[in-house]
């Protein structure tokens, strides 16, 4: 009934027994503790879920955890420096009001530094499109587009890891 | 300005390396130790008599621990979910309030009802265990529309409502009103459908109920704006608990917008179960039971007729509201479609006379309760939908009637029981004006012509009433709580400051602006403070925050009892510096002997509070630590007008917003990153109940068609534009802050605009909320629907 | 979600294998479809057979006037490639205009054409450009690969393992998205080989179909006035919350129109 699965997560090789039909978002929530990760719908369309797998986000929640067997992912926790000095894509958020209730915020994040990483130098409607990924309740997106905004002239596509 | 007056300055939020990093907590991370998962069984029919529910296959699956239904609930004698506002119908009869049981017993009255809770030691085997319940329904015929219930021969939901009316209130003199439209020179009539909405805030809502067997405590983490006030309902209607023995604590919040200010069902289930298993047991929404069971927003029909005169000046209006309230009253369900929202139809116009009836009924269908606005974007729109209408079809400017109608003299009484303590709406909509370059939209229009594409510009010019609310107002027109706030203010004797608040933050960055409240009083550093909230075994008291009460309430409870903390500094500085009380001066955080150098930093005040060596032990009590509870003397009136510009593809029925320009009057601004903030976010959930949002249920089965957000559209970046804002800032007089509130105001404002915008843009009179492609394709092609 | 069992294919023959055996066995591509399914417990599959390890299902290839593309090749990466861009830009672009850009990281070229999901985008591609669906045991022309609504000619156990497109003359993607799931409500490829026009529509019917009458039009003339006042009947069009089956006839017409325009 149970599998084991080994990834590699924020640059630690982590592992678990977990049953077979396990999702990587409940892998990394649940065994991991890892709980800056958020489920916030079961049909795939908010991203709050989105980690980062073998350099490309992707939405936790609609894959098992043995699809990210052997992969090495970075979620939000991974995202700053180890001393906690935001990574460039946080600073610009804060700077620019880019959250509100926070929930919407780890996904958010970390689909937008994928998508500096994608299209370095987006114009507002590049912006606007590629965050289809995500939804947020509270901010409007108007101060989202801006940090990112921002963040294409701070090196906000860079990850770290 | 002082070094230490933060008020008007955009600091940076304080909660913002929390979220950003991932280390907030909400509900769902909560892992207590040795928890369950609670899975609820749904009722999948609108509508059935439950004939037989049969645990025993399920309670033999694997890691089953406990299974209730509503017969365990009611052996228990557990109530049911109260309503928290008595309306009185026209012919003086009470509501009516059929129970509201938290698991059904007996019948289902909507898709989504609570059935029965299935505890399991995982949440995947709770979800196996309740497949395997057997519950064999009789399936009744359904109703989904509020005027199809009312009709001879509907589907009864109550029986103590057998015309599914839950009541008939009116407001106004309707006598009076008839005659004014009698002599009328022109009468513009409205009828239209305010579109049901569901929240979806991005937090699912979530519950972890804790009892502990060696004193009998119990402890409920819960997405929830109030936590007070969920204490309060849970123990003294409905589980009967004894208040101090329950705490509740809502933690970080994903968002409410209303929703999330309710008493739930899965609450008190959860609560009441944690004592029958005696774990701990959890409990999160998957996005499908959101859709189902969140509170859902607005749903009414309205007929509107405003009666002017030749100049165009508004003589009277009559409102008939049909107000769906789905299968059961929710907390605030009665209130909403009433005191919510037929006291706000003066808009800021001086329409002398107003009478409006609402007709709330019950329908197979989710609970319908405040969501951000509440009632007053259903005002506004009828309002601000009459007002444009009326300007075109009398050839007037849409500005310059409103001009010709605006209040201009405060206080101002409207005929529907508000006072509108003061106000300045010449001054936003002048600048709404300029900053939309209303000026140059003829260039706009015609350029897009030649694209073949059609462009269109709206008004709306709302107003809200917030900072709800004084007590003994709310309590004559049926509320059954107090709507005050409490505050409390602790100095460590190093004179660094926690604020405990009745106030509920989630999402709304009370953490910084409150924060940015008390350092300025007290002359400290704004990272001197810090906020505490959400949780009832720390915070005094609370209402909680909804209706944008926050700061006008919660604010200034925290200020009258930063009052009482500088009073009592006043007297140890007096006592330290060897002067009078009366002597004593406190600016910029220092006691000062006026007329001399001698002072007494805020510092030191605090710390002799604490080591009272040198102390008026005699006269006042060491320590520097106060309470206050303010209720207000009045609501506040923010007020604002949105000027929307769209662009529409006929051929496709597609529509853009290429400007959207708001300015609001939110009175003094604490911070205002976080003000436009808010203004972003109300803006475009009122533009996705104009464009893109739609609840709809199946008409004959009950079904939710929109039961996730594959059909139910919650707006992407890509469809809404950039804002541009503006504030003016007139005061309110009634608070000491000059605050009003900003949270609803987006949401309040900008359907009408929208839809103005899009009927000036397709030439039509009226255009169905959300005005989809498909609708807006229909309408510029003259399709039947 | 229901419990199932687990197993990374080791080679295509494996998993064939397998799921020809076990009736109840699904393959597993990048599971933004079937994970969907399986999560809203919608689909019960016994076991998964997870092709993801199976490099030599990977890749684009391109040999004279042929894309070639690897079933399992991930939406982005074909979205991303400078080949397709250069062969076929209406591919790519198609490609980028599928879900979003993280369902676009992990969705397989394969596991789309093989659900076949009415609303798809692939299916129009692969039908317009006349592409050929193979498979481990056979070469399968486009017109004969989509048979109805999520049903495909593949047989129990028959695994995808590329999608070869001839590349046109010239050819363009329209999509109309459903404003919620931004799925295709109409998405229309028009694609002129140099000999033919052919012309694709998905989302509008249970099935991705062609629409002969514009093919015609659009081989006498390749120009959107062409194609403009060619109505497909509603009868048979799909009708829906989003849209009625006139209102996506009538998209049809404007997709069709403006895919030409762009392809020109
Ligand atoms: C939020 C969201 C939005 C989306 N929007 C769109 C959209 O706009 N347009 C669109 O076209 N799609 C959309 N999709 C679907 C997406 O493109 C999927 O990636 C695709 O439909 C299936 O590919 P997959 O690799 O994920 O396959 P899976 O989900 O793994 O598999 C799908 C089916 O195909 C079978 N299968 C997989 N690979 C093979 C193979 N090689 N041979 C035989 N059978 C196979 C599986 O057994 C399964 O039955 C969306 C999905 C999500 C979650
Ligand atoms: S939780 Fe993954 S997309 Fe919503
Ligand atoms: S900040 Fe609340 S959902 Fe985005």
């Amino acid at each position: 009934m149970t599998v084991k699965v080994s990834m590699s997560v924020n640059g630690k090789p982590v592992s678990g027994e977990v049953e077979e039909r396990t999702l990587l978002v409940s892998f990394i929530r649940e065994t991991l503790r890892l709980t800056g990760t958020h489920v916030g719908c079961d049909t795939a369309q908010c991203g709050a879920c989105t980690v980062v797998m073998d350099g490309r986000a992707v939405k936790s929640c609609n894959m098992l955890a043995m699809q990210a067997e052997g992969a090495e992912l970075v979620t939000i926790e991974g995202i700053a420096e180890p001393d906690g000095t935001l990574h460039p894509m946080q600073e610009a958020f804060r700077q620019h009001h880019g959250l509100q209730c926070g929930f919407c915020t780890p996904g958010m994040v970390i689909s937008a530094i994928d998508l500096l990483k994608n299209t370095p130098n987006p114009t507002e409607r590049e912006i606007r499109e590629q965050l289809d990924g995500n939804l947020c309740r509270c901010t409007g997106y108007h101060n989202i587009v801006k940090a990112i905004a921002a963040a294409a002239q701070t090196g906000g596509g860079v990850l770290r890891r | 300005m002082s070094a230490t007056n933060f008020i008007g300055q955009s600091v940076k939020r304080k909660e913002d390396y929390r979220f950003l990093t991932g280390e907030g907590t909400y509900t769902d991370d909560v892992v207590l130790p040795r928890q369950t998962h609670a899975c609820f069984v749904r009722s999948p029919h609108a509508h059935a008599k439950i004939r037989k529910i049969a645990k025993d296959k399920a309670l033999k699956a694997p890691g089953v621990v406990a299974i209730f239904t509503g017969e365990d609930i009611a052996a228990a004698k557990v109530g049911g979910l109260p309503c928290g506002w008595l309306i009185t119908d026209v012919n003086g009869a009470p509501m009516k309030e059929p129970p509201h049981p938290v698991l059904a017993q007996g019948k289902v009255r909507y898709v989504g009802d609570h059935v029965a809770v299935v505890i399991a030691e995982s949440i995947e085997q709770a979800r196996d265990a309740a497949d395997l319940l057997e519950t064999d329904y009789e399936v009744l015929p359904a109703v989904v529309n509020a005027s199809v219930a009312r009709a001879q021969g509907a589907p009864v939901l109550h029986d103590i409502a057998p015309d599914n009316t839950c009541y008939v209130w009116g407001i106004g003199d309707k006598a009076a009103v008839d005659k004014a439209f009698a002599s009328a020179h022109h009468v513009t009539t409205l009828e239209f459908v305010n579109n049901r909405l569901i929240p979806n805030a991005i937090e699912p809502r979530a519950a972890n109920a804790q009892y502990s067997r060696s004193d009998e405590s119990y402890t409920l983490y819960v997405a929830n704006q109030n936590p007070h006030v969920e204490r309060l309902l849970m123990t003294a209607f409905v589980l009967g608990l004894p208040e101090h023995k329950v705490r509740v604590v809502a933690p970080d919040v994903g968002g409410g917008f209303g929703s999330k200010i309710y008493l739930y069902a899965e609450d008190v289930v959860l609560t009441w179960a944690a004592k029958q298993v005696n774990r701990p047991v959890k409990w999160t929404a998957e996005r499908a039971e959101s859709f189902q069971s969140d509170a859902h927003g607005r749903d009414h029909v309205t007929r509107a007729e405003l009666a002017l005169d030749r100049e165009g000046r508004f003589l009277g209006m009559r409102v008939m509201t049909t107000a769906n309230v789905g299968a059961y009253l929710s907390t605030f369900a009665s209130c909403v479609p009433t005191i919510l929202y037929a006291t706000l139809l003066a808009g800021q116009y001086t329409t002398p006379l107003i009478y409006c009836e609402v007709t709330a009924v019950f329908t197979n269908t989710a609970p319908v309760d405040a969501y951000r606005g509440a009632g007053r974007p259903e005002a506004t729109y009828v309002v601000e939908r009459l007002v444009e209408t009326a300007a075109r079809e009398m050839n007037l400017e849409p500005a310059e009637i409103r001009r010709r109608n605006f209040i201009r003299q405060f206080p101002y009484q409207t005929p529907v029981a508000l006072q509108y303590d003061t106000g300045n709406y010449e001054a936003t909509l002048a600048e709404a004006i300029q900053a939309a370059d209303v000026a140059g939209f003829p260039g706009r229009k015609a350029e897009a012509a030649k694209r073949g594409k059609l462009r269109g510009l709206g008004y709306a010019c709302y107003i809200e009433a917030c900072g709800i609310a004084p007590s003994n107002i709310a309590g004559s027109l049926g509320a059954r709580a107090g709507l005050f706030e409490a505050g409390e203010v602790r100095v460590h004797p190093t004179g660094k400051v926690t604020v405990f608040t009745g106030s509920h933050s989630h999402g709304q960055g009370h953490e910084t602006t409150f924060a940015q409240v008390v350092a300025s009083r007290l002359g400290i550093a704004v990272e001197d403070v810090d906020i505490v909230h959400g949780d009832t075994g720390k915070v005094l008291f609370g209402m909680g925050t909804y209706g944008s009460r926050s700061i006008a309430v919660g604010g200034t409870a925290i200020v009258k009892a930063l009052d009482k903390i500088v009073a009592k500094g006043r007297k140890i500085a007096a006592h330290l510096l060897e002067a009078s009380e009366a002597d004593i001066e406190f600016t910029d955080g220092v006691f000062r002997v006026a007329g001399t150098d001698k002072q007494a930093p805020f510092a030191q005040v605090s710390l002799a509070a604490y080591v009272p060596h040198n102390y008026p032990l005699d006269k006042l009590e060491p320590g520097l630590n106060e309470n206050a509870f303010y209720d207000p003397t009045n609501f506040t009136f923010p007020a604002g007008s949105y000027v929307c510009e769209v662009e529409v593809d006929p051929e496709t029925g597609s529509t853009q917003i290429v400007n959207f320009t708001a300015v609001d009057d939110f009175g003094k601004i604490i911070n205002p990153m976080i003000v436009e903030g808010q203004v972003h976010g109300g803006l475009v959930q009122g533009i996705g109940q104009a464009l893109t949002e739609a609840c709809v249920y199946d008409t004959d089965s009950g079904q939710l068609v929109t039961g996730s957000m594959q059909d139910y559209c919650v707006p992407r970046a890509d469809d809404v534009p950039s804002f541009r804002i503006g504030t003016k800032e007139t005061p309110c007089t009634h608070n000491p802050l000059g605050v009003k509130g900003c949270g609803e105001a987006g949401a309040i404002g900008s359907p009408a605009a929208l839809i103005n915008a899009l009927t000036d843009a397709l030439g039509v009179r009226d255009l169905e909320m959300p005005a989809t492609p498909q609708r807006v394709w229909r309408a510029a092609n003259k399709k039947a629907a | 979600m229901y419990s199932f069992k687990y197993q990374l294919a080791k080679s295509v023959a494996d998993a064939s294998a397998f799921v020809a055996k076990n009736s109840d066995a699904k393959l597993l591509a990048g599971g933004q479809s079937l994970i969907a399914t399986m999560k809203l417990r919608l689909s019960q599959p016994s076991d998964l057979v997870d092709l993801g390890a199976l490099a030599e299902l990977r890749g684009i290839k391109v040999a004279g006037n042929t894309v070639t593309i690897g079933a399992m090749t991930r939406h982005a990466e074909v979205a991303a490639s400078a080949e397709v861009k250069k062969a076929i830009p209406a591919l790519a672009s198609l490609a980028w205009s599928i879900g979003d850009r993280q369902v676009r990281n992990m969705g397989t070229i394969g596991g789309s054409v093989a659900h076949n999901d009415p609303a798809a985008d692939y299916p129009s591609a692969v039908l317009a450009l006349d592409a050929t669906v193979t498979t481990n045991k056979r070469k399968i022309a486009a017109d004969q690969f989509f048979k109805g609504m999520y049903e495909t000619a593949l047989e129990p156990g028959e695994i995808i393992t590329s999608v070869s497109f001839p590349c046109p003359k010239r050819a363009a993607y329209m999509k109309f998205k459903n404003p919620a799931s931004r799925y295709a409500i109409v998405g229309v490829f028009v694609a002129d080989t140099g000999k033919a026009v052919r012309v694709a529509v998905t989302g509008a019917a249970p099935c991705v179909f062609r629409v002969a009458e514009m093919e015609k039009a659009l081989s006498a003339k390749f120009a959107p006035e062409s194609v403009a006042s060619i109505a497909v009947p509603e009868k048979g069009l799909n009708s829906d919350l989003h849209a009625k089956a006139d209102y996506r006839a009538h998209l049809i017409t404007v997709m069709a129109k403006r895919a030409v325009a762009a392809a020109l």
